[in-house]
């Protein structure tokens, strides 16, 4: 960066109306970008514009007393501020209230129910292995197989993560009556095969079980009823209806088996029996939403984190060795099955999850994912809009102050560089117009609000991108003021405006982002707009300022030395009648200083 | 104008100039005094942390006809610090104030309810946690730390590692002042004013990167040739660059001004307030280190340089010669208006009287001498 190539300044002085239609395209493209999409202001944060107040109260949930404190608070707040603010550009504040609220206000513009949703979504993954599936209503089919056989009954009851050891006398039963359930399975939808699969790792063909499924049917000694009651439970569990989809599960911990529904089609509903977690979400490191080349379908992608990558690989060893639906692990979250892929062989440090998903819910369940499980369940307490809370007065004031800053800026340029403050107003504009614009589009594309910080911001980008082409102006003024005319003076003042330029670009640059990658939230949508101005100011400098000057170099006014020129070698002290003919005859020399 | 202009000339021929290196202890003291009343100012007063860094309490009204910004006012009466005042949906208010505790905030609720006319038990009071969080602003220090690394890396890189200790140095001054006024008004620390003092740290060093690319370049080839040491090197890429400083300084101030004092005039305190003053402090601080402090500094750490001395000696050897036989010639004063190898003479106001050549005519830029006269 610090040392350009020559040959780039040859070529842009040879050809300065090739940069300069170039910057008139991309601007022209942006202002139709802005009448495709719509907005014609940028989206305002919600100190500017208010909002949506959302009031979530944390829930006690049944055998965790003391799990609403102040430590639970403050991740779930600090998960949702990560969630609502996925790229960190669109200003939305994060607060707890009380002892169990954590209030979410939303800039106005935001899709506000994909928000909602986002926010509460307590997010608790789990792989399960699936013992049986069914279709979502209630069916003959199921209702017809009453009765489970007790002994393969308990294991679904049963808990087998527990790597105790053999235990029971019990488990010699389990065994024996597992080692049957193979066969049954071929018909695969039957609730007791389904309970008996839970055994079958014991006897299956694959040897894991044999450890895994050392279980403890012996603490549960009185496994028929719960597995009856499960089992009933299951047959009777209607998942179209959403009420006993949220309550089918209410108060089931990671080792219980529980039921769950799972949508594979808009309103086509599956319901399982899941095994006892395998994995969570805590053993997810990151997850991205992508394109399936194959399925060309919206995925979940997730990379799990060492000791995940291990209990991840141990499962899917197993089931791959299971015949289906055993096969099969369902990834739950909060309760519902997402997905519920078959596995063929181990598979370790990454999953993918397929469902029925498009471009947006893929991204939000990646996003859910990545920033965890919020550590407490919530519910929505109450949702009000919100005015300001500056007041329109305050960006008024604003935008007002800045006006009049900006216009004595113009004075000074005009008074200080006459004719040049031309190219610098001009400058400023473009680089207005591309910040204004992008700005403008970037709030329906990733969310990007503007918050009264940003705007003063804004406000001091005017000095920065006016610092470019200053160094490049008394660059030029030197040049002339060692006897140059204008012409080879602009030529010979460029590489190393240039080099300057981009120094000190480069380290405004890279505060912003180190900032943008370490931080969350408002720091966060500072940084970007910082290295979005930055940059911005690069291309203009390159494509529309130094082009300008080229072109503008070659008229009679500046190359004269006119008076308003603000290039006029008499008022920068250079003796005129020294040579000044000779010299402009004389060819452009390109050579770097 | 135009007297500007030629003085950018003057400066630029080094007709005039200022002596920032030769008095640069004057101005190391200066800063001193400066940092030590910001450092006092910071201790002895504290910063005035808003209700997004310590929480505080937030009361909800009931519909009500009071306006925002007379509850803004009561609260504020109330309470002694700034309030935020939204209104709600459903026509109630919702007042924010800092750093309030259970007890304060029912005395608050009370006046509140006495000044709206509500009754007040309909005014619910509760205590909210900092919304910028420890978490955010240690966040905010963390990357700021690893920017500083970096850039440090950057510039010991691109340019010398003196340059990168003496920006670092200039950077942490900018920071020291700025907060130290901070302090001193007493406003209160918003997240507005942490991400005022972030910008300010990209400007700062923008400034100071700016005059170290102009001294970087000056000093090229410096051992080659006995005329000027690294200070007056350094002292005249200052002043070659003061005109560029001043004006993209003058160029970022005047809005912020306008900010500052037409924005806050017609408001009174607020957020704009808070941003532009972090502004215009930093600014300022900025353009001011990287002329008085930085520069000075890198000469400083680089005359201690054993090549450096050793010039410094030949040069000062040299003028004594010089200065022996020369009570004849017109040569007075020609130290100040000589150029270094980069420049071609003819830059030189013509009047100027007979001049001393460097021997050394390595500045033709490629061509050939006999073209120059």
């Amino acid at each position: 960066m610090a040392t350009p190539k020559k040959s780039r300044g040859a070529g842009a002085q040879s050809k300065p109306g090739r940069a300069l239609s170039l910057i008139v395209i991309v601007m022209v493209a942006l202002v139709g970008g802005m009448f495709i999409s719509g907005t014609f202001t940028p989206r305002l944060g919600i100190d500017l514009a208010g909002g949506t107040s959302i009031t979530l109260q944390a829930k006690n949930e049944p055998g965790k007393p003391n799990a609403i404190n102040k430590t639970n608070m403050d991740t779930a707040a600090d998960i949702i501020n990560r969630r609502v603010n996925g790229m960190g550009v669109s200003e939305a504040e994060v607060q707890t209230q009380g002892n169990d609220n954590i209030i979410v206000n939303i800039p106005r513009g935001t899709n506000q129910k994909q928000a909602r949703e986002q926010v509460g979504t307590t997010a608790q993954l789990y792989f399960r292995p699936v013992l049986t599936v069914a279709a979502g209503a209630p069916a003959a089919e199921n209702s017809a197989s009453p009765s489970p056989s007790a002994s393969s009954g308990d294991k679904a009851t049963g808990k087998p993560t527990d790597k105790a050891t053999d235990k029971a006398g019990q488990q010699a039963t389990d065994g024996s009556s597992a080692s049957a359930t193979p066969s049954a399975t071929s018909q695969g939808r039957a609730v007791t095969d389904g309970l008996k699969a839970d055994a079958t790792p014991s006897a299956g063909a694959s040897d894991k079980p044999s450890a895994k499924a050392s279980d403890k049917p012996a603490a549960s000694p009185t496994p028929d009823k719960a597995t009856s009651a499960l089992q009933k439970k299951f047959t009777e569990l209607d998942c179209t209806d959403k009420a006993a989809r949220t309550t089918v599960n209410e108060g089931a911990k990671p080792s219980d088996t529980i039921i769950a529904c799972g949508e594979d089609a808009p309103g086509q509903w599956s319901k399982y029996i899941l095994g006892p977690s395998e994995v969570n979400g805590k053993d997810v490191k990151k997850s991205q939403a992508v394109i399936n080349q194959q399925s060309a379908q919206w995925v979940v992608n997730m990379e799990f984190t060492g000791s995940g990558s291990k209990k991840f690989a141990a499962i899917t060893s197993k089931l791959s060795a299971q015949q289906s639906p055993m096969n099969q692990f369902a990834i739950v979250l909060d309760g519902d099955v997402v997905s519920a892929p078959s596995v063929r062989t181990t598979l370790s440090s990454n999953a993918e999850i397929s469902g029925n998903f498009n471009q947006q819910s893929a991204q939000d369940l990646a996003n859910v994912l990545s920033y965890g499980a919020l550590p407490l369940t919530f519910h929505e307490q109450s949702v009000t809009s919100v005015t300001a809370a500056l007041g329109g007065e305050q960006l008024h004031a604003g935008l007002i102050a800045g006006a009049i800053g900006l216009a004595l800026v113009v004075i000074y340029l005009v008074v200080y560089y006459r004719g040049l403050s031309i190219v610098a107003l001009a400058s400023l504009l473009t680089s207005a117009i591309l910040t204004y614009t992008l700005m403008t589009l970037l709030g329906p594309a990733i969310g990007f609000a503007l918050n009264l910080p940003a705007v003063c911001g804004a406000i001091v980008a005017i000095g920065i991108t006016a610092d470019s082409f200053i160094v490049f102006f008394e660059r030029i003024r030197d040049e002339i003021r060692e006897g140059r005319s204008v012409r080879p003076a602009v030529e010979r003042a460029w590489p190393r405006a240039r080099r300057t330029i981009l120094v000190s670009d480069f380290v405004s640059f890279l505060a912003a982002a180190v900032l943008y990658i370490v931080t969350v939230g408002k720091v966060q949508g500072f940084a970007f707009t910082l290295g979005l101005t930055t940059l911005l100011d690069v291309v203009v400098v390159f494509l529309f300022t130094k082009p300008l000057m080229t072109i503008l170099a070659r008229g009679k006014f500046f190359s004269g030395g006119h008076k308003w020129s603000g290039l006029d070698p008499k008022r920068l002290g250079v003796q005129p009648p020294l040579r000044r003919t000779r010299r402009a005859a004389r060819p452009v020399d390109p050579k770097e200083a | 104008m135009s007297k500007l202009g030629t003085l950018g000339a003057k400066l630029y021929n080094g007709e005039v100039g200022y002596d920032f290196i030769g008095k640069r202890k004057l101005w190391y003291g200066v800063s001193i005094l400066i940092t030590i009343t910001a450092i006092v100012g910071l201790v002895v007063r504290g910063l005035n942390m808003g209700i997004e860094f310590e929480g505080g309490a937030v009361f909800t009204t009931p519909k009500t006809t009071v306006s925002a910004a007379k509850a803004e006012e009561y609260a504020e009466k109330a309470s002694g610090h700034d309030a935020i005042v939204q209104e709600l949906g459903n026509g109630g208010l919702r007042i924010q104030v800092a750093g309030v505790d259970t007890a304060k905030s029912d005395q608050i609720a009370d006046e509140l309810s006495k000044d709206m006319n509500i009754p007040a038990d309909k005014i619910n009071a509760d205590l909210v946690g900092p919304s910028w969080g420890e978490t955010i602003a240690n966040k905010a220090w963390q990357g700021l730390a690893i920017f500083m690394v970096l850039v440090v890396i950057y510039l010991a890189i691109a340019f010398e590692w003196r340059m990168a200790l003496a920006a670092l140095i200039a950077l942490i001054h900018d920071i020291t002042i700025t907060v130290g006024v901070y302090a001193l008004v007493g406003f209160e620390v918003t997240p507005g004013t942490v991400i005022g003092l972030l910008t300010i740290l990209g400007y700062s060093l923008y400034d100071t990167v700016v005059v170290f690319d102009s001294l970087k370049e000056q000093t090229k080839g410096i051992e080659k040739q006995t005329r000027w040491t690294y200070s007056d090197i350094a002292n005249r890429s200052i002043n070659g660059t003061l005109v560029r400083s001043i004006n993209t300084t003058v160029v970022a101030l005047l809005p912020v001004a306008g900010l500052l004092f037409i924005g806050g005039g017609f408001l009174g305190a607020g957020m704009l307030n808070d941003i532009s003053l972090s502004l215009f402090v930093g600014l300022a601080a900025g353009a001011y280190s990287s002329i008085f402090i930085a520069t000075p500094l890198v000469a400083d750490l680089k005359e201690r340089e054993p090549k450096m001395k050793a010039l410094k000696k030949r040069v000062l050897a040299k003028r004594a010669a010089a200065s022996a036989q020369a009570d004849s010639g017109p040569v007075v004063g020609h130290q100040a208006e000589g150029e270094f190898a980069d420049e071609p003479e003819d830059a030189a106001p013509a009047g100027a009287g007979p001049r001393n050549q460097p021997t050394s005519r390595g500045r033709g830029r490629g061509r050939p001498s006999g073209k120059r006269r």
